[in-house]
């Protein structure tokens, strides 16, 4: 039977099917679906760590600990995990290890755009790419029966357009793997330099392995039709390329790590002209060049985006599409960039921020879109953990004075992720800087995920939840104080009080996302035009539902959740709340 | 031949909802299907895009610019954004509702106020349509959704009773009758 499954789903159903026992992850688009799904197999333990390293590491050895293993990210969560990754390699497994990492080409969701396969080739981690979700399924089983037989961790990259894209995929049983015995070897389950000396020469011979390997894999496919065309290319930029050269022959690689020499030669030696047709970095087209093969590739087709069917058609033929808006000046097109949603509590802080002319390290998160208009209140954002770092960096730079003008913001699931630890460094080194934990109990940038604060599991169940104020104090803040974002005045109060303590603080701006399930506000707002004088303060909190039309306040009815944040902005009173 | 259908509109519209109801109908009939969505970021408000191509064979997810069958706009200034993607010929169908991007509401850009004109002078086969009204009368605002793939259903070689099925599938189970009502509106309007 076939069901049409995102890819995403498509990996957590192979491994159902592949009989893996414990999956830890941390969220990420484009990969969150996978763990999500996952979750819903009763078979499989599943659950969200802290961050990606912790979940590498616990899903690592849980297939040392003689278990079908894997956890997933997306790429910038390897390169949290990226110190475990490089000595897992070394170590290898017991039962099957698979790590899944999606790239997100054109940065629909992200900070960069690096290609993970570059990780694959510095780590010596076979590498296998997926097209589409049968692949994606099919893909992650062979993974983990290559993972045994190599000995080695293995990767799967994914992309957006791979993960999700829904295509039909056969489903088929799963296989009741018994859990592998576990004895105890320390030559290879601890790294240390005497062990590793070996080991290291063990993972070169592996690699070499791994390519005669890759020459025979059905993993591999090699299409022979137009011999005067071909072109080598692997993952979603396959697809492209298929669709935009029907009659092309073509090399498709599903392992991207290591790559055979004499299988892109073989290839090569079959058809006149070839293309690497690559999203991302040039890779293929490296290896290919560095043993002599003469390929086209970065000469015309960009490292930069992602790619599409009329760009391979137009880059390689020439050809122009067609456009019924042609002629257009569609620079007279306004964009349509994200916004915080109706009621989102991170609008009430940042308003009240913005008041106070604030310098404001940042973070990653929905709030990181407080860098935008109207609210124009970020400014730094690296990455996750950073906003905390970001301001004890801003400190020991311009003094314990500037401080006075500074405070740093991070949501709650990233303050867990990697904002303890800046936090402790602000305390050990004596920093004095003001931090406001975000805490809407909830990720929600990543479609609304639990996390060690809300006290929820990966299922909805109860766990542990951290109490942040004893975590603070622990570590040695004095200063704790908790604000409700929607009141302005307060918060403004309390971050004024805060920053001139020249002590390290923490704020918590406590308010629940506005679209979790249990928040409900009653009636909508409306505009009382006698008292509104067109002042347009309301517009600067940057709501959607409200707008100026016609010379006058509008608040869109369809939009408006009744958060009543703006009868608070409103100084004249001509905002109200009008029961339903 | 394969059918390919562009769902444009604004992150919390429901064009999840609708792509997966073409994908679940066309599935049913037996056709190969792939359907693209968009998660994380874009969703917040933001200009979304999903695909939806079946036929015997499909082979890209996305559909590449000028080679749509059918462009579905939920909003005007989505329509206007994304009528790139039309193949000449092509059908467009609109939504009248207009919801103003932040540029928009900071003044700082007009939201263009001919865009009916626009297009119809432009794209020979293109249909507006109240869907928010019709909807809010179907009874919710919500299923504007199912308005606009109602009308699109008339249109095309799937049946009625697939369709109908295939949104009583995917919608939420409480919101199944209110969403076949604003799926009839759409299908019969303007009959
Ligand atoms: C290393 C890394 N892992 C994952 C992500 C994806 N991501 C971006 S923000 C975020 C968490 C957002 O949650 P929270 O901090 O609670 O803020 P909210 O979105 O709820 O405001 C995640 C998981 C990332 N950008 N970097």
């Amino acid at each position: 039977m076939k069901q049409l499954l995102l890819a995403n789903e498509a990996v957590a159903r192979g491994l159902y099917e592949a009989g893996v026992k414990v999956v830890s992850s941390y969220p990420g688009t484009p990969s969150t679906e996978i763990t999500e799904a996952a979750s819903k197999y009763n078979e499989i333990y599943t659950e969200w760590a802290p961050n990606e390293k912790v979940a590498l590491e616990v899903a690592a050895s849980s297939a040392i600990a003689g278990a079908r293993s894997f956890c997933a990210m997306k790429h910038v969560g390897l390169n949290v995990a990226a110190d475990p990754l490089f000595t897992m390699s070394y170590i290898g497994v017991n039962a099957g290890f698979v790590i899944a990492v999606a790239d997100d080409p054109g940065m629909h969701s992200s900070q960069n755009e690096q290609d993970s396969r570059y990780y694959a080739q510095a780590a010596k981690i076979m590498m296998l790419e997926p097209s589409d979700s049968q692949e994606a399924k099919d893909f992650t089983k062979k993974a983990f029966d290559l993972s045994e037989r190599f000995d080695t961790p293995v990767l799967i990259r994914l992309s957006t357009r791979v993960s999700h894209s829904q295509s039909l995929t056969s489903l088929e049983e799963r296989a009741e793997i018994p859990l592998k015995d576990y004895v105890k070897n320390p030559q290879k389950n601890v790294m240390m330099p005497a062990m590793a000396r070996i080991k290291h020469e063990v993972v070169e011979e592996r690699v070499l392995k791994q390519k005669e390997f890759a020459y025979e894999s059905d993993l591999n496919q090699i299409c022979i039709k137009d011999p005067k065309i071909g072109f080598i290319s692997s993952g979603i930029a396959f697809q492209y390329a298929l669709e935009a050269m029907p009659n092309a022959s073509y090399l498709k690689l599903g392992i991207v790590y290591p790559i055979s020499e004499d299988l892109l030669k073989k290839f090569a030696s079959s058809v006149e002209k070839v293309y690497v047709v690559e999203e991302l970095e040039p890779v293929i087209e490296t290896v290919c060049k560095a043993c002599g093969i003469h390929v086209t590739g970065k000469e015309i087709l960009p490292i930069t985006n992602e790619y599409s069917v009329e760009l391979i058609r137009n880059r390689i033929f020439g050809e122009k599409t067609f456009n019924y808006m042609d002629g257009y000046d569609m620079s007279l097109v306004p964009k349509r960039p994200p916004v915080m949603c109706p009621g989102c509590p991170h609008r009430g802080l940042f308003h009240a921020l913005k008041k106070l002319k604030l310098t404001i390290t940042g973070d990653i998160g929905c709030y990181t879109l407080a860098a935008l208009e109207p609210l124009t209140a970020m400014d730094t954002s690296i990455c996750m953990g950073s906003g905390i770092s970001s301001l004890h960096g801003f400190n020991k730079a311009r003094g314990d004075e500037y401080m006075k003008k500074c405070v740093g913001v991070i949501g709650d699931s990233t303050f867990i992720h990697s904002g303890i630890t800046g936090l402790i460094d602000i305390v050990y080194n004596k920093g004095v800087g003001t931090v406001i934990v975000l805490d809407n109990s909830i990720t929600g940038m990543t479609g609304h995920q639990n996390n060690p604060l809300n006290g929820l599991d990966i299922s909805g169940n109860p766990a542990k939840q951290i109490d942040l104020v004893l975590l603070a104090k622990s570590i040695g803040i004095e200063r704790v104080r908790i604000v409700d974002p929607f009141d302005i005045d307060d918060t403004v109060r309390v971050v004024k009080e805060e920053i001139n303590m020249m002590e390290p603080s923490l704020i918590i701006a406590k308010r629940p996302c506005a679209l979790l399930k249990t928040v409900k506000y009653k009636g909508l707002v409306a505009v009382d035009r006698e008292k509104c004088t067109k002042c347009r303060a309301c517009m600067g909190i940057g709501c959607p539902a409200i707008s100026f039309k016609d010379n006058q306040i509008e608040i869109d009815a369809s939009l408006c959740n009744g958060c009543g944040l703006c009868v608070n902005v409103c100084r004249f009173g001509a905002l109200k709340k009008k029961e339903e | 031949m394969v059918k390919s259908i562009v769902i444009a509109g604004v992150g919390g519209q429901g064009t999840l909802l609708a792509s997966r109801v073409i994908g679940e109908a066309a599935t049913s009939k037996g056709f190969d299907v792939k359907v693209s969505e968009v998660h994380g970021m874009a969703q917040r408000g933001g200009s979304v895009i999903t695909y939806v191509r079946y036929g015997e064979k499909v082979i890209s997810p996305i559909i590449p610019l000028g080679e749509a069958d059918v462009l579905i706009a939920f909003e005007q200034l989505e329509a206007l954004r994304w009528a790139n993607y039309l193949k000449k010929g092509g059908l467009l169908i609109s939504n009248t509702q207009k919801i103003d991007p932040m540029p928009v509401i900071t003044s700082r850009m007009k939201y263009p106020d001919d865009i009916i004109n626009v297009l119809s002078e432009r794209i020979e086969n293109c249909f507006f349509i109240d869907a928010l009204e019709i909807a809010k009368k179907s009874g919710s605002a919500k299923t504007v959704n199912s308005v606009l793939i109602g009308r699109m259903a008339r249109d095309s070689e799937i049946d009625k009773e697939t369709w109908l099925h295939s949104l009583s599938k995917t919608a939420p189970a409480k919101f199944i009758d209110i969403n076949i009502k604003a799926f009839e509106e759409g299908y019969n309007y303007g009959i």
